[in-house]
């Protein structure tokens, strides 16, 4: 798959790094404030489940009850900010051609995966086998000593449930299509573990995951704060406020 | 949002306490036993956890229970799962009809964002979780610590998801005397705050006491 695919969101100034996550697999790593990831969905379909926590004090995560809260929503989308359980804003989707990422369906485990989907173990299908969504992320975390305690409520990016009026969730297919991205900008230094397992809620009963792309560079200086005109800084007061807590982390 | 209602006696209950509002309560329910939480004064929230007494690694998980009855709120019939994927207890009586799953609980850090910097003072329900798990001697609580502090349980609070995707806190739909009654598939530890908000409508902000009762298996 070509790395120019065309996405319609503004050119990256100057590309610090960028990495592909292959389809079903697994990657961590560790994004400093001021950095931002365009993350995106190179064939359609994918889905990314996400977990965040402060890089100098794991024990301050994302909290999904938080994040939805502040700021009245269960979807997530441009403007949208995610909140760690201290009050403070660890990341802000700054820009975003889908509209809905699915902060509610959680993650597979080995007994979803093997229960829907025909196991494919190493021995016979090398690095395309079957990984799930939950060993993923405990995997990724394990490398920095976080384990199945420290696994949170998590985001499933590129990925929406719809909701009637009684609460029942449907999943949606077809909701991200080739080339659509979302810009993930870090507000604090970040632990980001990512897997590209199917959602859990997907009806496939074939194992179909697919690749995303993340492309780094710097956003803001890290001696500088998000100015108060930033658009998900001044998305509702909630975020102002939250802004000043990240803010104080970095006087 | 089915209505059933219980048919136990509180004059057979083994456990009966009333509990105030922001106080919090930790408590083990065995496999077999019924807990009841009755809303005494109406629209009080109950932030609530549960994990597993013989290994706490083992605990409620909101996307479990979610994903597993692919439904937002919780009213009977459901069934509240683990991280693990274990039934942990099942909803059998409820005369509110619907309970949150994803409010969560609030805190001094959280208060800063929703309502004011100023407001980080105000007693709340972290703060209660984890007065209990600190001055917990025995059994399941003691190893807890803030790592084990994961989305909770409101129970009696309404907040409505709606199709555009907005998160709504409606009033409330309990009212004096409306109760939750669930049965525990596996032996349980109850984590409870008896939420203190102040700064929200929900609860009309008039925090009040609840009324915790356990019978043995029927």
């Amino acid at each position: 798959m070509s790395t120019h695919l065309p996405v319609d969101l503004e050119p990256i100034p100057h590309v610090l790094w960028e990495t592909l996550i292959p389809a079903g697999t697994h990657w961590s790593g560790i994004l400093r404030r001021g950095i931002a990831l365009r993350v995106i969905d190179l064939e359609g379909g994918a889905n990314l489940s996400a977990v965040f926590y402060r890089q100098e004090d794991p024990l301050e995560r994302y909290n999904m009850a938080d994040t939805l809260k502040a700021q009245h929503t269960a979807h997530l989308t441009r403007g949208s900010v995610l909140y760690s359980d201290m009050g403070r804003v660890m990341a802000s989707i700054t820009a975003d051609t889908l509209g809905w990422h699915d902060p509610l369906g959680g993650v597979g485990d080995a007994t979803l995966f093997s229960n829907k989907y025909r196991a494919a173990r190493y021995q016979e299908h090398r690095n395309a086998m079957l990984r799930n969504g939950r060993d993923s992320l405990l995997l990724e975390l394990g490398k920095y000593g976080l384990g199945a305690r420290d696994l949170v409520a998590n985001i499933n990016f590129f990925s929406k449930l719809a909701s009637d009026e009684d609460g029942s969730l449907t999943f949606v297919p077809g909701h991200s299509r080739a080339g659509s991205a979302f810009d993930l900008r870090f507000e604090m230094n970040t632990l980001a573990a990512l897997s590209s397992a199917p959602h859990p809620f997907d009806p496939a009963s074939t194992y179909e995951p697919r690749p995303v792309k993340l492309i780094a560079w710097r956003a803001y200086d890290a001696d500088a704060a998000v100015p108060a005109s930033d658009p998900c800084r001044a998305a509702c007061p909630e975020n102002e406020r939250g802004f000043i807590n990240t803010d104080r982390l970095f006087v | 949002m089915p209505i059933i209602e219980s048919r136990l006696d509180l004059r057979h209950a083994v456990y009966d306490l009333t509990l105030p509002s922001g106080e919090p309560w930790l408590h083990e329910v065995k496999r077999g036993q019924t807990f009841r939480i009755l809303d005494l004064e109406g629209n009080q929230a109950v932030d609530t956890l549960f994990y597993n007494s013989a290994d706490s690694l083992e605990r409620y998980s909101a996307q479990d229970t979610i994903r597993v009855q692919r439904n937002l709120y919780l009213s009977a019939g459901s069934v509240l799962m683990s991280n693990l994927g274990n039934p942990m207890l099942t909803i059998v009586a409820d005369t509110c009809g619907r309970h949150d799953t994803l409010g969560g609980a609030c805190a001094a850090e959280s208060n800063t964002v929703r309502y004011a910097l100023d407001k980080r003072h105000m007693h709340n329900c972290r703060d209660s979780f984890l007065h209990a798990i600190t001055h917990c001697t025995c059994g399941v609580g003691t190893p807890l610590s803030k790592r084990d502090i994961v989305s909770n349980i409101n129970f009696f609070m309404n907040v409505p998801v709606t199709p555009l995707g907005r998160l709504t806190f409606e009033d409330g739909i309990s009212a004096p005397g409306k109760y939750v009654e669930m049965r525990a598939d596996m032996d349980v530890t109850v984590l409870i705050s008896n939420c203190p908000q102040l700064n929200n409508p929900c609860n009309g902000y008039n925090p009040t006491p609840v009324r915790l009762s356990i019978w043995e298996a029927q």
